[in-house]
């Protein structure tokens, strides 16, 4: 019998926007705000050479958890600002030779923004790919649209929304026959699936520390050095990042998000056990008991802590606001403000009024198989009284196809 | 970790006080997103908004004012470029501005004038205005005090030469608050630059404080954070820090004049002690007014460098200047545009105080650096005299 006492309330289920940090990582990085506090580019003083070591240790275990070596990484201030650099930086520097961007319509907000704006005003020439409806892009229109006019490619790794993974080793191919850089934002996979720069042929890679139990402000970008890829940067000054991202780096952020690093490289089999295991019961507690659930995004080619539900005939929101001690999104945490329905979903060609009904719940290191079962239970008694509401599935339940109605207007 | 040492480099980081590691603890425990509509997103959003309310109180700004940045180098960056807007025109610049306005500014026009300083490294404002009425100038910017020499920059005398000619101003404050009163309106300029580890915040957060709410155009682009002047999820922890040091920078002003007390008598002893066995001891911009924290001196005849190695070796920690160039040999520019000589300014080093810093730290520096400087002279000349004789 589920009683509430052996769970703590509310229930984060929101990995996808932010995950909790792992207390051991929190634990590393503290000291360094009121001991190690030293300027890591203070060259003068051991206070400032005890920063860097940590600095540097922190850019070494970035670096081993997507198969790069120390050098290729730049810290930054999170993804958005590794998105930016990675696409304005290259197009800025090649755009005399190479002119084109190639991206897909699913890609996060901060990638199609940077590439709007270079489109807009400063010459570059964009396509957006489309995806098929498991939310995979399309790899024969992808080479189609690739040329030698193609600077960069920017396909992300894990969709933040619906948690698909993009076929990487194929993309990168496909890059590397046409000479044109690879990046991908792995904001939402680094450190949850293997990564291998050199594997998959990824020249450049947006990576964030607060989507993998690190802390917020913090990311990093990588740039390969064999063949190497050059930047215009977008932030200059002391010439730290060796001159692609000036700024003082705060080594706190920096050992937090190492840590948060080396653990996720050091558990990822165990994390993945877990998670795939929570994603099964919550799946299946959900499905065996309600009709009409249905996955978005590719079955299999997931990262399986992302399940996109979407509940025939409930509005996410109003189930979201139901649940209140169950914190789940109904799309990016960006555009959660927004009541428009989510341009990944529709690009799927999910219609809009299922990409209305549609819940993101994100599970991670810290989920409990309890706190599954109660947010099972709640949303079952949740999305039964809303449906039970709602005219519209009373016909539907009736045998009435809803698309064949002619509604008239009063 | 290195052993409890001397700790006289504020101007290149402050630890960050007590209450501040706990606001920046607490913050890291509690996580959230501050753009999710769940409790969790909204105690995260709650948290950012307390924290841009206290800095902009800490330099009379509103909290629609503040725009979070990842620190004061993309502060810079962002007030740099939407001062500058589309206009083609040189941009202004101090000659003894942070590397991250001098190159940022080169970056980002096709031209850049350096206006002058005078010996002490106070613009020239008689040769600023000069420029703006031989140029058609897209901008200025100059920085509120020197993170060299601590020298005070008139920046309201030179905004309203700037706005004369109905061109924008920006100013890098970030070595100001806390150390000086910091008002943003009694400035008048149009952006100004403020970074938490300088103000005894964490690193890694700074912020862009603007005139006008809508005149910043984004470097960042993405999710719409900061009101869509900045994207990227906002750096919790870090902006919780700022704000708990920014309401505790009125405690740290309450203690200047103590500072400048303790900076006054030390450099009285290292000139006392210099007159009685080096001769020629300088502090730069001693005749201006400077930061209470900031002491930047020389004595010419050893380098700055193994000075400041030896001082480490003895446990004391300053600096050769600012921390983004230390390491590298070429003078400082600061100096250079002061027209210090070569010989002088390769010999310069800073010593800055903040608000751990006691006497006893200070006694420490001076026989220190005396038995690296003075004792150590004495003994190379007597031998010296032992051998002639």
């Amino acid at each position: 019998m589920l009683t509430e006492s052996n769970i703590k309330l509310p229930i984060y289920m929101d990995y996808q926007a932010t995950t909790p940090m792992d207390p051991r990582a929190l634990e590393k990085m503290l000291p360094f705000f009121t001991e190690a506090y030293g300027n890591p580019h203070s060259r003068s003083h051991s206070f400032g050479w005890d920063a860097e070591e940590a600095v540097e240790k922190a850019r070494a275990q970035v670096a081993s958890l997507i198969g790069a070596v120390p050098k290729e990484i730049v810290f930054t201030s999170g993804a958005t600002e590794s998105n930016n650099l990675a696409l304005k930086g290259v197009s800025r520097f090649y755009k005399d030779r190479r002119d084109e961007i190639v991206t897909v319509v699913t890609e996060h907000k901060c990638v199609l923004d940077a590439c709007r704006h270079l489109e807009q005003e400063e010459g570059m020439k964009v396509t957006y790919l489309p995806v098929e409806t498991n939310g995979l892009v399309d790899l024969d229109r992808l080479r189609e649209a690739v040329t030698e006019h193609t600077a960069i490619v920017s396909v992300m790794a894990v969709n933040n929304e619906i948690g698909v993974i993009q076929p990487m080793v194929e993309i990168g191919q496909i890059c590397r026959e046409k000479g044109a850089f690879f990046h991908t934002d792995a904001a939402q996979a680094a450190g949850k699936i293997e990564l291998d720069v050199n594997a998959m042929n990824i020249d450049l890679m947006s990576i964030s520390s607060h989507k993998m139990y690190g802390p917020k402000g913090i990311g990093a970008l990588y740039v390969r050095r064999k063949p190497r890829v050059r930047l215009q940067a977008m932030i200059n000054g002391g010439g730290q990042e060796r001159g692609m991202r000036s700024g003082t780096l705060s080594p706190a952020l920096c050992v937090g998000f190492g840590t948060a690093c080396a653990l996720c490289e050091a558990d990822m089999g165990k994390d993945n056990e877990h998670i795939s295991r929570l994603a099964d019961r919550l799946y299946k507690g959900l499905t065996e008991r309600l009709d009409d659930v249905i996955l978005n995004g590719d079955r299999d080619q997931r990262f399986p802590g992302n399940l996109n539900l979407s509940f025939s005939f409930v509005e996410g929101e109003s189930l979201m606001m139901g649940m209140r001690d169950v914190a789940v999104s109904s799309g990016s945490a960006c555009t959660s403000a927004s009541l428009e329905p989510s341009y990944v979903l529709r690009a799927l060609g999910v219609e809009e009024e299922m990409a209305h009904t549609s819940i993101r719940m994100g599970i991670g290191r810290m989920t409990t198989e309890s706190e599954i079962d109660y947010v099972i239970a709640t949303i079952i008694e949740h999305v039964n009284k809303l449906r039970a509401m709602s005219p519209l599935w009373e016909m539907a339940q009736d045998g009435i196809d809803l698309r064949s109605v002619k509604w008239s207007e009063h | 970790m290195s052993p409890i040492t001397t700790y006289l480099d504020f101007n290149a980081g402050s630890p960050a006080k007590p209450e501040v590691a706990e606001a920046v603890a607490e913050a890291l425990a509690i996580g959230g997103n501050p753009s999710s509509v769940h409790r969790l997103g909204r105690l995260a959003r709650a948290t950012v908004d307390r924290a841009r309310d206290s800095v902009a109180a800490m330099v009379g700004a509103t909290g629609l004012q503040v725009i979070f940045t990842s620190g004061g180098t993309e502060a810079n960056a962002q007030a740099l470029s939407a001062a500058i807007g589309l206009k083609s025109g040189p941009v202004v610049v101090s000659s003894v501005e942070h590397p991250s306005v001098r190159d940022g500014a080169a970056a980002m026009s096709p031209s850049v004038i350096y206006a002058p300083v005078d010996h002490d490294g106070v613009l020239d404002l008689a040769a600023l205005d000069q420029i703006l009425a031989s140029n058609q100038c897209s901008a200025v910017s100059l920085m509120l005090a020197n993170n060299e020499t601590g020298v005070i920059q008139p920046v309201a005398e030179a905004a309203k030469l700037a706005h004369a000619r109905d061109i924008l101003i920006h100013c890098d404050a970030a070595q100001g608050p806390g150390k000086i009163l910091v008002d943003f309106q009694g400035l008048g300029v149009d952006f100004l630059t403020i970074s938490s580890h300088k103000v005894s915040g964490p690193q890694g957060v700074g912020a862009v404080i603007v005139r006008n709410g809508e005149t910043l155009p984004a470097i960042l682009r993405g999710g719409g954070q900061e009101r869509g002047q900045r994207a990227g999820t906002e750096n919790v922890s870090g902006i919780a820090g700022f704000g708990v040091a920014a309401e505790m920078a009125g405690e740290d002003l309450a203690r200047a004049p103590i500072l400048t007390a303790m900076r006054d008598s030390m450099e009285a002893r290292l000139i006392q002690m210099a007159a009685n066995h080096l001769g020629g001891f300088t502090v730069f911009g001693g005749n201006a007014a400077r930061l209470p924290n900031t002491s930047l001196f020389a004595v010419a005849g050893m380098a700055r460098d193994t000075q400041v190695i030896g001082l480490d070796l003895a446990g004391v920690a300053v600096s050769a200047g600012s921390a983004c160039s230390s390491g590298k040999v070429h003078a400082s520019h600061v100096l250079s545009a002061m027209g210090v000589p070569d010989d002088l300014a390769t010999a310069a080093i800073r010593v800055s105080l903040g608000w751990s810093t006691e006497q006893s730290n200070l006694d420490r520096f001076v026989d220190a650096w005396y038995e690296i400087r003075i004792a150590k002279s004495i003994g190379a000349n007597a031998t010296e005299m032992q051998k002639a004789s």
